[in-house]
């Protein structure tokens, strides 16, 4: 009797297995380092507020593509008035918040006028200085004014701070965020996890997948087994690079290496001695071993840069070498420029392995050319506040994620305390043109001008390592903006 | 016996107020400000002014003192900068994680470590002896994050009897909760239990060379039952007083093992805000921690004098 239970319990277990086979699954459990401290990307920087909402939850006028290119979203199509200034989209209709309210053009006009009134707390607010006023033509239509021509405008409009919310919910996007997304908000346990499910009334192409996890593991020792036990089936940033070899040997995972948008940068601040002089800041810039930092700090998966642009960009200029690593010239540079042999600087570094990795490699590298480094470890609000705010440092080693960001060294007061008026000219007329072969010259012009100056020390792009189940598919390999886009993730099985 | 016990009470409400006024300090002189670190790097000065403004962070700092002391007195805890919500909503949702690991934790420690530390006192110099306090060593040794390690890599990626971490939530159903509890549970009880063990045992064998237990031996009382009786009895106020200390460090333990198992507790809590410098809620859980540990320290005391019958006669 026993022995019949037994037989007919494990054959209902077989059947269960073998009708789940045929059926793909729905579900996922992504792992990410860093817990959003809310869900509204229109009121804070954090990159994990993206990581959960971009494309899942919240989408814009335009959004930004796999590879970094601008791609229609809630805009079906735009035109662009001969002045470069009148942009007319025309939205999708039939469009819903997840909450039952209809999207249309009052919603657009109530989200770019919020971005940018006096006290919106909107963390890229520069994204919308360009805009003179935001008018409803019917509600299928919007038109935008521009002060003045901006060639980044419609890719400014798919950043996360440019997402479409609707003013019934924009209070409380931080809590329960309502967008038009094929995703819905379903659940966030505090210090645990966030959980969307598919949106059944979402107006484009519905997503594969029923139901989706963030889980957030803040302890890369702890992310290794969580993928290995199979709780976490996506890690798109896997904190630990040197877990690698074993999920790049085990065929049960895939290890996706990409490129991101963060320029990795020894920077200098140029408004102090001896950096304000350009023969020390060429001589640390011929003391850097780029590919020596590259293996140290970033398991030889970064590639290099000469100045701050993307490799990945269309825009691209190899720039790296223009100092190339030459400790004998460095040396001769720094005693021209009469700096004494074992000259004391400091050397802050943030949290982050590339740079408490890179910093031990690059302070050796000052020792043999005869500065001292001096490294202090800070955590991110420290290194905020003591670096990025009161410009109280010598050296520092960050990765610039924002994606097309060379207009920073432009910034009157920013923490590299750069002047060169020639840049800001550059930068200047780059805003006011929209002609692609234009940009593409004055860009190439603003990456020369800072390798030349040596602002900073170039060092890499930061790779997006990316861990997942074999049998997935659809996610992004590079990280063009912070983004876990799941609009097209399935399960092959 | 009343005496003893006021004069607890006031030196409890004394290390209160000392504590408060050291958090908040502290707090005041750590870099970083939560505007800034809310904005990220690409938001202006202004913009950063005019949220810290919001956040009332612009206000003097005597004002901000008493102003945050006089609603924690009132129960009120503050509303979180980053998450925007009532900092006593996020408390008591980490405390249904953090209170009953600990307290299984602790549970789990006096479990294994009393009856080992009686095993090795009465084995003393012998075999049994020797191998428990050297496993104990061995215990004292281990950093419990490590240990949490181990115990995910054979509990869970190979023998996949429980998750590698997380917690379903007590809606989840109680034995999904307990089973993501158990391991971080062992790994936070088992060093405390070793110490504890080898407090028992040091207790035990002090105890066990006085006069009084000869004279009960003498008497023809059975070796058991004057362990029991007698000795364990009179080992207890220092078992006690380690026992009141290890919740304090159980409770700083759950800060490490909870992010090592990523549980949602109040020490990932303190944790995550203190990198984000959320200082409201760093302020408030600080202090109802702080409370709780004096609290039990109390219990601790008026449990002296439970045991010990000369506390109670003295006034």
């Amino acid at each position: 009797m026993r022995l019949w239970k037994t037989v007919l319990a494990a054959t209902a277990v077989a059947l269960g297995c073998s009708t789940a086979a045929f059926a793909a699954r729905t579900d996922l459990v992504l792992g990410m380092v860093l817990e959003p401290p809310h869900l509204d990307p229109t009121a804070g920087a954090a990159a994990a507020i993206r990581e959960v909402t971009y494309a899942n939850i919240f989408e814009g006028l335009t959004r930004i593509g796999p590879n970094g290119e601008v791609l229609p979203d809630l805009a079906e199509s735009w035109t662009i008035s001969e002045d470069g200034k009148v942009y007319t989209f025309k939205l999708h209709t039939g469009v819903k918040f997840h909450d039952g309210t209809d999207f249309d053009a009052s919603d657009v006009k109530f989200s770019l006028d919020r971005a940018r009134a006096e006290d919106s707390q909107n963390a890229q607010k520069q994204l919308f200085a360009a805009i003179d006023t935001v008018d409803v033509v019917d509600p299928a239509t919007i038109k935008v004014t521009l002060k003045q021509p901006q060639g980044s405008f419609l890719y400014n409009m798919g950043w996360g701070d440019a997402v479409i919310v609707a003013p019934e919910s924009a209070e409380t996007n931080k809590e329960k965020p309502i967008g038009t997304g094929p995703f819905k908000f379903q659940n966030w346990a505090k210090g645990s996890s966030v959980t969307l499910v598919k949106s059944d009334s979402y107006w484009g192409d519905p997503a594969f997948l029923d139901k989706a996890e963030f889980r957030f593991i803040p302890d890369a020792s702890a992310a290794v087994p969580a993928m290995l036990s199979g709780d976490v089936q996506a890690f798109p940033n896997m904190p630990t690079s040197d877990s690698l070899s074993q999920f790049q040997s085990d065929p049960r995972f895939k290890v996706v290496v990409g490129s991101t948008e963060g320029e990795t940068i020894l920077a200098m601040n140029n408004g102090k001695p001896p950096f304000d002089q350009p023969k020390v800041r060429q001589a640390i810039s011929y003391a850097l071993d780029r590919k020596a930092i590259i293996d140290g700090a970033s398991e030889g998966l970064g590639q290099p840069i000469g100045s701050h642009m993307s490799p990945s960009s269309k825009d691209y200029v190899d720039l790296t070498g223009t100092y190339p690593h030459d400790p004998a010239k460095a040396k001769e540079l720094l005693k021209e420029a009469g700096l004494a042999n074992g000259t004391k600087v400091t050397l802050k570094l943030p949290p982050p392995p590339y740079a408490r990795l890179g910093g031990e490699i690059i302070a050796s590298q000052l020792r043999g050319v005869g500065i001292e480094a001096e490294i202090i470890p800070v955590e991110w609000a420290q290194w905020l506040d003591q670096v990025f705010t009161k410009k109280d440092y010598d050296l520092t080693i960050v990765s610039h994620v924002e994606p097309n960001d060379i207009g920073i060294y432009a910034r009157k007061d920013y923490y590299f305390n750069y002047q060169n008026p020639e840049f800001t000219k550059v930068i200047e007329d780059l805003d006011a043109t929209a002609d692609e072969g234009k940009r593409k010259e004055l860009l190439g012009k603003a990456q020369k001008t800072l390798a030349d100056d040596a602002v900073v020390g170039f060092l890499f792009e930061l790779p997006k390592v990316g861990v997942w189940d074999a049998k997935i598919e659809g996610l992004w390999q590079n990280q063009p903006v912070p983004a876990n886009d799941l609009t097209k993730v399935k399960w092959n099985d | 016996m009343t005496a003893y016990l006021l004069k607890r009470v006031a030196i409890a409400l004394a290390t209160l107020v000392l504590a408060s006024i050291v958090v908040f300090a502290v707090l005041e002189i750590l870099p970083g400000d939560p505007a800034r670190l809310m904005l990220g790097m690409n938001a202006s000065a202004e913009q950063v002014e005019q949220v810290r403004t919001q956040m009332g962070l612009n206000d003097p700092l005597l004002l901000r003192y008493f102003h945050w002391i006089g609603n924690l007195v009132v129960l009120d805890f503050g509303r979180s900068y980053t998450y925007s919500v009532p900092v006593i909503d996020l408390v008591r949702e980490r405390v249904a994680v953090s209170l009953p690991l600990a307290l299984i934790a602790l549970a789990l420690s006096t479990l294994i470590a009393i009856p080992v530390g009686l095993y090795a006192a009465s084995r003393q110099g012998r075999f049994g002896d020797t191998v428990s306090m050297g496993v104990s060593q061995i215990g004292v040794a281990i950093p419990n994050f490590w240990f949490a390690l181990l115990l995910i890599y054979l509990f869970a990626v190979w023998l996949k009897w429980v998750p590698a971490g997380g917690f379903p939530g007590w809606s989840a159903g109680i034995w999904p909760a307990l089973k993501a509890l158990i391991l971080p549970a062992i790994a936070l009880a088992l060093p405390q239990a070793a110490i504890l063990a080898r407090v028992t045992r040091q207790a035990l064998i002090e105890v066990l060379s006085e006069d009084y237990i000869r004279t009960a031996r003498a008497k023809g009382m059975p070796y058991r039952a004057v362990l029991w009786r007698h000795a364990l009895r009179n080992a207890m106020i220092p078992v006690l007083t380690i026992l009141g200390l290890q919740f304090a460090f159980l409770l700083a333990g759950t800060i490490i093992i909870e992010n090592v198992f990523y549980l949602p507790g109040l020490g990932r809590l303190i944790f995550q805000a203190i990198t984000q410098r959320d200082l409201i809620v760093v302020e408030s859980v600080v202090m109802l921690l702080v409370t709780t540990v004096i609290l039990v320290n109390l219990l601790v005391d008026f449990s002296y004098a439970v045991v010990d019958p000369r506390l109670r006669g003295r006034s």
